[in-house]
């Protein structure tokens, strides 16, 4: 039986979820098969299993082998294929956790078949499709992580026998984090310095085996094992690889782009750019990631505040639900905008990923910079926002946000790595303002730029301050003013630190140094930039939608977006002179207006992102609402309560009894 | 295994000595560290006195900490349990007395990592709510450990809503006994610790019917568990709550009561009490009830808030000056991480507000200390002024550390997320104070109503507490600086900040009294406002900060660089609560566009001056490396080689791998229909 304040929220909803569904999931086709794949999961009882947090590591680790295994299996007897449907598949599988062989089938698999020859592929497609070897991506080492030139892995080519020699000189050369690496995988691409005919050459890629295969024992000169347990991630081996003189024959280096001579002659690649590629990619799946875990916490969040109810508003009256406090919207909204903001964004870098890849592969690169930078700048954004919001929807949960049940702590714990894996936010942002400063360049010795950063050409072409356009025309109910007002910010805090830059690089310091000394400046005119992108992304999907209600709803969300970030930075609209104190209290009032304004579809709106209670994996979340039960069901099931007493008793207490 | 050379140090002896680029960073400190120990401990005597107790602790094998990481849920329970245990010996084998001086370093030598400390809140909740003869009953059974102690407040349905709570205690005037029931699911006691399976005894709170009248929330001594076997009492339910976030040591419990009853001697009565006839007859003031309240706040600010960061802090700052990565100067070497601007911004601003609100505790304890003698005195004038302080200072401060914290996990890279770092451990056990001991929103909405209440009173012309006295001289004018230079002064961000904090109170009070006056009921203009009033409690707590932060530093002595170096700290935490939340100093132009320019000078170079003391800044912390139990942050710095040898002794290292031979050999030879 649903609970009935649940039942009361949804029957007051102005829109119909479904409707919202579609669009997230990119038309009712895509939601109905989605759905279908979710059911195989679901109604498999081979999928059945303890809750991972009564479990120890190793049985962990043991469940998700299990079920990486089983999914290879189920995956190839559904005949599914496109990566889309796997990637459903697999989330209502893993729920939040990740899987040991996530990066034989992302980077292993993926880094072989875009960076080898065809002969290359030939011998080794068949044994990763396969699943013949399990194999993992090792390229940070225990001394470096996104400065990649860094790493102090090499590859010696010998061309007395036509190998290459592999070492990890020093401790810190150690391959440490991949995952997959510790236990469970025997081939690894290994990233080491190149060194042939005396010279070191740069990174290359090497296919290297680890494990015999029949026994999985570690191969001679080969030391890898599990690097111990960490924030989350229990369910990983992420490992270390340490080579002592480890011989591979010639032919496992990847050799696509660059290549080493049977007589150690070394042949240049073409453009190192291409290499860029798959980072981006990885790196536009977090963005889509960001939205979806902070999605699933907001669903988690708003149901029980609408559930849990606590305190009076009013003398005499029952308890209200927790969600009609102001502050707990004012906690709640917010994020459930920006999960909805991120979500389009995900799907603008998805499609713009799409389209320029099918470029790259017919060798043109001209977009590939901008959307780098874009890529790294999101990436960055998105999972810090993510990540605070994330937190910031457990602690609206109170003390039971803070149980295991609540299931906040697993999205939190798994998410909050990719603030650093896949390129450390602050070096992201800074890789975004490079570009940036670039394109200020550009325009200020006389050229045009495009894409994104177009609004740098007004700037200052036309010198126009933006405090003379703006402070007039900014209309507070308006997003697509707002996007200007957006856009004016980026804009300021683009030249300031541009300018400000300049002035450290004329007190005669290196170009470095200038740089560093700048820093501070430069990641906040990238996040005002992602910030302009984000808010500009919204806007724009609004224009798509065609039902009246749902565009509604969405522009109010919208609205409430860009607001509240404006309500948050009132110090940067303030000092450009793009909004006056005046206007900086309406956004106040108009912030807490909209909040009122959303808080009857709140629940419709998380329905509407359609999360299984499976996949959703909280008793606080449920969708049927019947929390305390659930959590009182859940508790028994405890390790500790699997015998009454607990054998402490007769080893501790009871001896200190007797002495005392 | 070979051994492993490294790039330029580790040569010689098991971990080589203390890393040269460690070392370096201790060479010329501006500041004697331990002076400035001495200072944070609050005398040198203090400092010999923690040192001899961390000393005593750490060299005692059961008390070790070498396989927190590895240990599970159920290891880790009764780890504490047999540390708490250990304790009772310990203490009396040292001469350590609960009243002793040593007492208060316990805690910290053991990291909290123990049981029984709500037995700890168990005797405190019945030497302030209990009769002269249940402290004489009960006192000594805890004290001798005859019994095991809880305290059974929050429910699965209320936490700090107390009023909420559902269990009922009805006086049967019959047998003269209590008869204590949780009636529904959601009544049903949750959370408290130590309760899940230790406990034999708990004080819950329930509401009390006599004769058919509920007279509110009251206390009880419920015994729940058996003093011969340990089984559970007839008429409770009780266990464990489940795995949590962090806190894995301690069985917090759920209880359930079915028709349990208790004799009318049990329900706690210093201050009410029902008479064997049926009479309620309440006495006393109930406001000490508060001051428990407050007391643990306070206390928890430190223990449990501002240690934590500056564990944090001395991690991550150590790890920066070991860590190298890319280049600041092409042909050099690769820099030091916290030469990096950015990793500065991260960690110093941070840094600064371990030392600002190390000394906001301070002051809030002083202020503690001479309210309860006050007190003792019947005189409870300072109460409200103490409660707002309390919680105001227990939100702002626990929700600043815990959001710190995660940001020295973060600032340690890909590392930090390894529980090896320690810095896992400390976040998720801090993140938990905020909702502990009173929800952070909450209390900051405890606060504002004392604070709109001293400036109604205040603008009335009526007297207001010393601390809120400066809403009454409300005056507007304009921050006076010309330069960079002139922010450096305490007067002018000080000014600055309550300025901010006068204009939020007065215009959120104002506000309140347009929709009161418009004929919004109260209680809906109240909830109208709460955002505005979170954020005007925090700009007051915030310029109670710095401003007792520069009224320290003016106090301490010029001497051995200690005044000097706490000014720095002083100015970069003011002026990065400025840089950070410009819009609010701008608002009204009380800062201008251009002095915000100059906030934004002064605060970067402020970095670059206390980045040269960072490394002294947090060993005058004065952590013990185990006490930190962290491979990042040792005080030798060897990161990488400790990192790696932890590693190895990971279960996941030292134990055979079933999933191998269950399901990857099945997989990798196609036999995966056998899964």
């Amino acid at each position: 039986m649903m609970n009935a304040d649940l039942r009361r929220e949804r029957a007051a909803a102005t829109f119909q979820p479904e409707l919202l569904t579609h669009i997230l999931d990119g038309g009712p086709d895509r939601t109905r098969r989605r759905k279908e794949i979710e059911a195989l999961v679901i109604n498999d009882p081979d999928f059945q299993h303890e809750d991972l947090n009564f479990l120890s590591r190793s049985q962990r680790y043991e469940q998700a082998i299990r079920k990486s295994s089983l999914m290879v299996m189920k995956l190839r007897e559904y005949g599914i294929a496109d990566p889309e449907e796997i990637y459903w598949f697999k989330r209502t599988c893993l729920g939040s956790f990740p899987e040991p062989f996530g990066l034989h089938f992302s980077m292993f698999q993926k880094t072989l078949e875009t960076q080898t020859t065809d002969a290359q592929k030939e011998k080794w497609l068949p044994l990763v499709r396969g699943v013949k070897i399990i194999g993992t991506y090792a390229q940070t080492e225990m001394g470096h992580g996104t400065h990649l030139r860094g790493l102090e892995t090499t590859a010696t080519y010998d061309p007395a026998t036509q190998e290459f020699i592999l070492n990890s000189p020093t401790v810190t050369s150690i391959k440490w984090w991949p995952g997959g690496l510790g236990k469970t995988s025997n081939h690894a691409i290994v990233l080491a310095q190149l060194y042939t005919q005396g010279q070191c050459k740069g990174l290359h890629a090497f296919i290297v085996p680890i494990r015999q295969l029949g026994t999985h024992e570690p191969l001679p000169g080969i030391t890898v094992g599990d690097i111990g347990p960490k924030f989350g991630y229990d369910e990983m081996d992420n490992g270390y690889l340490k080579m002592d003189n480890f011989r591979i024959p010639r032919e496992n280096m990847l050799m696509k782009y660059a290549q080493v001579e049977p007589d150690g002659t070394y042949v240049k690649p073409l453009s190192d750019k291409l290499t860029y590629g798959t980072m981006v990619f990885i790196r536009s799946l977090i963005v889509g990631d960001s939205a979806h875990s902070l999605s699933r916490a907001c669903t988690i969040a708003i149901r029980y505040s609408a559930v849990r109810h606590q305190s009076e508003l009013k003398p005499g009256e029952p308890e209200p639900q927790i969600l009609d406090y102001q502050t707990q919207q004012y906690k709640l909204f917010p994020l459930l905008a920006t999960a909805y903001a991120f979500h389009f964004v995900g799907a603008y870098i998805k499609d713009t990923y799409r389209r320029i890849s099918g470029d790259i592969n017919e060798g043109d690169l001209s977009e590939l910079p901008e959307l780098h930078a874009l890529t790294a700048g999101l990436k960055a954004f998105t999972s810090w926002t993510a990540n605070a919001g994330i937190e910031e929807c457990r602690m609206a949960c109170g003390g039971h946000g803070y149980s295991r049940c609540s299931g906040i702590p697993d999205i939190y714990v798994t998410f909050t790595p990719s603030c650093t894996y896949e390129g450390e936010n602050t070096v992201m942002m800074l890789q975004t303002a490079r570009f940036l400063v670039k394109s200020y360049t550009q325009v200020s010795s006389g050229q045009r730029v495009t894409g994104m950063v177009s609004y740098l050409n007004d700037l200052s072409r036309q010198r126009i301050q933006p405090q003379h356009v703006a402070a007039r025309t900014v209309m507070l109910n308006d997003p697509v003013s707002l996007v200007e007002a957006y856009k004016a910010r980026a804009a300021w805090l683009v030249e300031a630190a541009a300018k400000n830059l300049e002035a450290e690089l004329n007190h005669r310091r290196s170009k470095e140094d200038a740089w560093n000394k700048t820093s501070v400046d430069l990641v906040q005119a990238s996040e005002a930039h992602c910030h302009y992108v984000i808010v500009k992304l919204f806007a724009a999907k609004l224009a798509e939608v065609s039902n009246a209600a749902v565009r509604a709803v969405l522009t109010e969300l919208c609205l409430l977006y860009a607001l509240c970030g404006i309500s948050k930075n009132t110090g940067d609209f303030l000092q450009a002179g793009i909004l006056t104190d005046a206007q900086i209290t309406q956004v106040k009032q108009r912030v807490k207006e909209l909040l009122a304004a959303i808080r009857p579809n709140a629940v419709a709106l998380v329905d509407s992102f359609d999360f299984h209670d499976s996949h959703l994996g909280s008793v606080l979340g449920r969708y049927d609402g019947n929390v305390y039960e659930n959590m009182f069901e859940w508790a028994k099931k405890s390790p500790l309560n699997k015998t009454e007493v607990h054998e402490s008793f007769h080893k501790h207490l009871k001896p200190m009894q007797a002495k005392l | 295994m070979a051994l492993l050379e490294t790039r330029k140090y580790l040569q010689g002896s098991a971990l080589g000595g203390v890393n040269p680029d460690l070392a370096s960073e201790r060479q010329t400190p501006s500041f004697s560290v331990e002076k400035l120990t001495a200072l944070l401990d609050g005398g040198e005597e203090n400092t010999r006195i923690r040192r001899a107790v961390v000393e005593a602790i750490e060299s005692d094998p059961v008390f070790s900490r070498e396989n927190q990481y590895f240990q599970s849920q159920n290891e880790k329970y009764e780890a504490a349990v047999r540390k708490a245990v250990h304790l009772q010996k310990k203490m009396h084998e040292m001469g350590w007395t609960e009243n002793g001086p040593e007492f208060k370093y316990i805690y910290r030598a053991l990291s909290g990592e123990i049981a029984f400390l709500l037995h700890t809140i168990f005797m405190r909740s019945i030497s302030v709510l209990g009769s002269d003869k249940q402290i004489a009953k009960w006192i000594p059974l805890a004290m001798q450990y005859q019994l095991i102690g809880s305290y059974a407040q929050t429910e699965l349905g209320h936490g700090t809503y107390l009023q909420g709570l559902e269990t009922t205690a009805v006086f049967d005037i019959t047998t003269q006994e209590f008869i204590l029931n949780t009636p529904q699911i959601s009544a049903m006691k949750w959370w408290p610790g130590d309760m899940g399976r230790s406990a034999t005894h708990t004080v819950v709170f329930a509401q009390l019917y006599v004769q058919g009248k509920c007279h509110g929330v009251h206390p009880f001594i419920v015994q729940i568990r058996s003093l011969q076997d340990h089984s559970l009492c007839p008429g409770i339910t009780a266990g464990d709550i489940g795995p949590k976030m962090s806190f894995e040591h301690i069985d917090n419990g759920y209880l359930m009561l079915q028709n349990v009853r208790v004799p009318r001697e049990n329900m706690l009565s210093k201050f009410c009490e029902v008479q064997p006839d049926g009479t309620y007859v309440r006495r006393g003031s109930q406001q000490m009830n508060y001051l428990t309240m407050t007391a643990v706040r306070v206390a928890l600010i430190s223990h449990e808030a501002v240690t934590p960061l500056m564990k944090a802090c001395t991690i991550a700052i150590r790890y920066s000056v070991v860590r190298r990565q890319s280049k600041l100067k092409p042909g050099e070497e690769e820099a030091k991480i916290l030469d990096f601007q950015t990793q500065q911004e991260k960690l110093l601003p941070h840094l600064a507000a371990a030392y600002a609100f190390h000394f906001i505790s301070n002051y809030l304890q002083d202020l503690f200390n001479r309210g309860y003698e006050e007190i003792q005195r019947e005189n409870f004038s300072m109460l409200p002024e103490l409660h707002a302080f309390s919680s105001g200072f227990k939100a702002i401060v626990t929700q600043y550390c815990a959001s710190a914290v995660e940001v020295c996990l973060w600032a340690c890279g890909g590392h930090g997320y390894s529980l090896l770092s320690g810095l896992p451990s400390l976040c998720t056990r801090i993140l938990a104070s905020c909702i502990y001991e009173g929800e952070n929103t909450i209390l900051f909405l405890q606060t504002a109503r004392f604070l709109i209440k001293c400036f109604m009173a205040a603008s009335a012309g009526h007297p207001v507490p010393p601390s809120v006295t400066y809403l009454a001289a409300v005056k507007p004018g304009k921050c006076p600086a010309k330069n960079k230079f002139d922010f450096l002064s305490p007067d002018i961000y000080t000014q600055a900040y309550r300025h901010a904090a006068v204009r939020l109170i007065s215009s959120t009070a104002a506000k309140l009294q347009v929709l009161i006056q418009s004929g919004v009921k109260k209680h809906d203009a109240w909830n109208e406002c709460t955002v505005q009033l979170v954020q005007a409690v925090k700009a007051h707590c915030l310029y109670i900060t710095v401003k007792n932060f520069a009224e320290t530093v003016e106090r301490l002595e010029t001497k051995g660089g200690i005044q000097k170096i706490m000014k720095h700290l002083c100015d970069l935490f003011a002026l990065h609560g400025i840089f950070s939340n410009s819009g609010v100093f701008l608002y009204d132009g009380h800062i201008s566009g251009a002095q915000m320019d100059m906030v934004t000078a002064s605060y970067l170079d402020l970095l670059a001056v206390i980045r040269k003391d960072a490394v002294p800044l947090v060993d005058a912390f004065d952590f013990t490396d185990k006490t930190l139990n962290s491979a990042l942050g040792s005080y030798d710095g060897q990161v990488y080689q400790r990192l790696y040898e932890w590693a190895r002794k990971s279960p996941t290292n030292t134990q055979t791998n079933p999933a191998y031979e269950k399901y990857l050999k099945p997989l990798l030879h196609k036999k995966l229909s056998k899964l």
